[in-house]
């Protein structure tokens, strides 16, 4: 154990820091969740990319800067430490881009990387169906091969994607077999969502937002080079994008250790108000200890994978512990305003009140999304500790 | 960067588990329990000739000078047996206290030689606790009067038992008059002292609540795999399940706590106190829970003192309130994050 960082680590975030003070916003983007900010965030992330920050860990040639996970978490903590923008591109660039560095021809990666990097292309995740939600295996949309083998023709519809109203492509699991079942028979598809017969119909989230879609597919007409993985295998592949998902990558722990610190400088300024309710102080103190214990576990497993290790079930507990841990927050961040916590951010004074409101109608779908939570824990009992099925 | 134990460490704590495995055995535990004095000699002895006596103790004492962080795993171990000795508090609280003592203090050097050779017993009366741990089999007490720290033999010592729900801790309040002949510290040295000693035995309660965590999560675990109910094993039903996934998720989010908190006290970090509150306060609150769906998951049966899992579950009672509650441990944490100018956020996790 060496918990100092070497030199060129240092060095790294210095550069990061400098480069951020330089190039940050002055003004923040508006919500990606709208196409006006949707276009901000795009040209935001170009800059990223354009400084090799876009993403550290990815190889250069793939349009990264060959970042070890150290420095990626250091990375990560320069960025949300900062104040930075959300990060929109985010399932591709976490979710199908590993998917695709582990799975991918080299023709797909040379392809679908570096534009995902610069978010050129934006990604949306095309897995649940109206009747697949938690239980996955059950998709039923079809991807049938042509009788020449140059394409696939999908029918049937996909829900809940994440900003799939403004994005370019949607990589998700079609039945290619048609007599198949369950987890056999489907494959992993890169489907452009401007392709002929997709028609997109976005729903209002929690916040009015369009914040996901849902998608119909009639006979749409896909390139069998644009299958991720082997004809039938996509749920193997499926489950490796899904690890990535609860697992390290899609929340790095900087962003919940920024919204701590928040927490406690929004409880220091209405100390006198907050401390009526001594269960609040605790509360803000948990936010601390919840959010060093993730960036610990963080730290403990990028050196375990440095090691040879690999990340198994425990992914799991990762999920649970990092949405709970924001829900909590922004519950205790809405304690804290009191009467206020209720004002969106057209209240004259709202101040600072309404981007808590928008965190925490958000922390509502932490539980739900990337796999239930119940769903997290069957897999950790079942997987972890081995109980029966 | 790197926040892992090298493969030396990790093979010391497969030893150590391997020796305690058949030395502290639940059948050796009810055994020991059963005794008067709750101690045993014999298994003092098997210890000491392992070896596990001397590791905190200096190299230049006889010993092999191992630091915190290693007794992050050590206590994980001697918690997961419910080792029915005082040996943290021997070995690594006060012989932590002994050594940082100035060389050549009266009885330093002989003191941590029988620290090594595991020949004397020492317990701990440090004013956090308001009874001491196995003062009555000691041999010598190190007690605090004020900021001073003394050392006082157990024959100059009034000690009147107070029964514990865990029958291998041996309470008792202790009763003495402070001396010249046994002042070993005070002043600043003795605050200091006293202050690391805290820390010491926080890190030390907060590993074996961790131990001990883990054993009730696999005693639990083996329990609903193989109990039947409806036809199935009751490890089958989500209820269950769900009860087990908390625990093991609690469990995964401590154990890097506790080993942060172990390096803090090893290098001395100025923050070091908050880090070890609050590795005492993750790993009280995954033995707790451990304890509780523990003894849901085995229904009556763990309501009785057939079952190991009793044994484990007590000594987590105990030790969760040992060496400072969870108050004592939540203002320790307040006092370093809710102060004007507090280093948290992003990039605070380790010291720069
Ligand atoms: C903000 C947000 C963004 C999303 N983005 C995407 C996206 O980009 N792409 C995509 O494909 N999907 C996306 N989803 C969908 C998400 O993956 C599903 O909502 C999730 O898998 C749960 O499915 P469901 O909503 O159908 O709920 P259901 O499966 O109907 O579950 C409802 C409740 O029943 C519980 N339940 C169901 N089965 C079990 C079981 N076996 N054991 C115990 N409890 C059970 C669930 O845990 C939940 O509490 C998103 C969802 C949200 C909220």
């Amino acid at each position: 154990m060496d918990l100092a960082y070497t030199p060129r680590q240092k060095a790294f975030r210095e550069e990061v820091r400098a480069w951020l003070a330089a190039n940050l916003p002055r003004e923040p983007l508006a919500s990606y969740d709208t196409r006006e900010g949707f276009e901000q965030h795009r040209e935001w992330e170009r800059k990223l990319f354009d400084a090799r920050l876009s993403m550290v860990i990815w190889p250069e040639a793939l349009g990264g800067r060959g970042c070890d996970l150290i420095e990626w978490l250091i990375f990560e903590e320069e960025y949300y430490g900062a104040g930075a923008p959300m990060r929109v591109n985010q399932n591709g660039q976490l979710l199908l881009g590993p998917t695709l560095i582990e799975f991918g021809t080299e023709a797909q990666k040379a392809r679908f990387l570096p534009r995902m990097a610069s978010s050129e292309d934006m990604w949306a995740q095309g897995w649940s169906e109206p009747n697949a939600g938690s239980d996955m295996a059950a998709i039923t949309s079809k991807a049938i091969l042509s009788a020449d083998g140059t394409h696939y023709v999908v029918n049937g519809q996909k829900t809940w994607s994440t900003r799939a109203s403004f994005a370019d492509w949607l990589f998700g699991l079609f039945r290619s077999d048609p007599g198949s079942s369950r987890h056999h028979g489907l494959s992993y598809l890169a489907v452009p969502l401007d392709a002929p017969g997709v028609t997109i119909r976005p729903i209002q989230a929690l916040n009015g937002k369009q914040a996901f879609a849902e998608i119909f597919f009639d006979d749409v007409k896909v390139p069998v080079e644009n299958r991720i993985g082997d004809e039938g295998q996509g749920w193997h592949v499926a489950m490796a994008t899904a690890g990535f998902e609860r697992g390290l990558l899609l929340r790095s722990p900087a962003r919940f250790q920024y919204t701590a610190r928040k927490l406690v400088e929004l409880y220091k300024a209405n100390r006198e108000v907050a401390d009526r309710d001594p269960s609040i102080r605790d509360a803000v103190i948990e936010a601390w200890t919840g959010t060093e214990a993730y960036a610990l576990s963080a730290y403990h497993t990028v050196g375990r994978l440095a090691k040879g290790a690999r990340i198994g079930a425990e992914a799991s507990t990762n999920k649970i512990y990092w949405s709970e841990l924001d829900l909590k927050m922004h519950e205790t961040a809405m304690r804290i305003l009191g009467p206020f916590a209720e004002l969106t951010g057209d209240a004259p004074e709202a101040v600072e009140a309404a981007r808590w409101l928008d965190g925490f109608l958000f922390a509502q779908a932490g539980p739900i999304y990337a796999g239930t939570n119940e769903i997290q824990r069957n897999i950790i009992a079942e997987r972890m500790l081995g109980l029966p099925k | 960067m790197d926040f892992t134990f090298t493969d030396d460490q990790l093979t010391f704590r497969e030893a150590v588990s391997r020796f305690l495995m058949t030395e502290a055995a639940p059948e050796r535990l009810r055994e020991i329990w059963d005794t008067d004095t709750g101690r045993s000699p014999e298994l003092r002895k098997n210890i000491a000739e392992q070896g596990l006596t001397a590791l905190s103790v200096p190299e230049d004492c006889g010993g092999l000078g191992m630091d915190d962080v290693a007794w992050a795993l050590m206590t994980q171990e001697l918690g997961y047996y419910a080792l029915p000795d005082s040996l943290a508090d021997a070995a690594y609280v006060a012989a932590g206290l002994i050594t940082a003592l100035p060389a050549g203090t009266a009885s330093r050097e002989e003191w941590l030689a029988r620290i090594a050779e595991g020949s004397i017993r020492i317990a701990v009366g440090h004013p956090v606790n308001p009874l001491v741990a196995d003062a009555n089999p000691a041999n010598l007490l190190l007690l605090a009067d004020g900021d001073a720290v003394h050392a006082v033999p157990r024959e100059q010592v009034e000690v009147e038992a107070n029964p514990s729900i865990d029958l291998s801790r041996r309470l008792a309040r202790v009763r003495w008059t402070p001396a010249t002949a046994t002042l070993i510290a005070d002043g600043e040295t003795g605050r200091a002292l006293w202050a690391q000693t805290l820390n010491r035995g926080v890190l030390s309660a907060a590993g074996q609540l961790l131990g001990l965590a883990q054993r009730m999560l696999d005693l639990s675990v083996d329990y609903v795999a193989q109990r039947k109910q409806f036809g199935k094993p009751i490890g089958s039903f989500q209820a269950v399940k769900h009860h087990l996934a908390d625990v093991a998720t609690k469990i995964e989010f401590a154990k890097p706590v506790l080993y942060r908190a172990a390096y803090a006290l090893a290098h001395g970090e100025a923050g070091a106190d908050a880090r070890v509150s609050h590795a005492k306060l993750a790993c009280g609150e995954a033995a707790w829970l451990a304890a509780r769906h523990g003894i849901q998951v085995h229904g009556a049966m763990g309501y009785t003192w057939e079952v190991d899992l009793q044994m484990f579950m007590k000594r987590a009672w105990a030790l969760d309130a040992s060496w400072g509650d969870r108050g004592f441990h939540k203002a320790r944490v307040a006092n370093a994050i809710l102060v004007e100018g507090a280093a948290l956020g992003p990039g605070q996790t380790f010291e720069e």
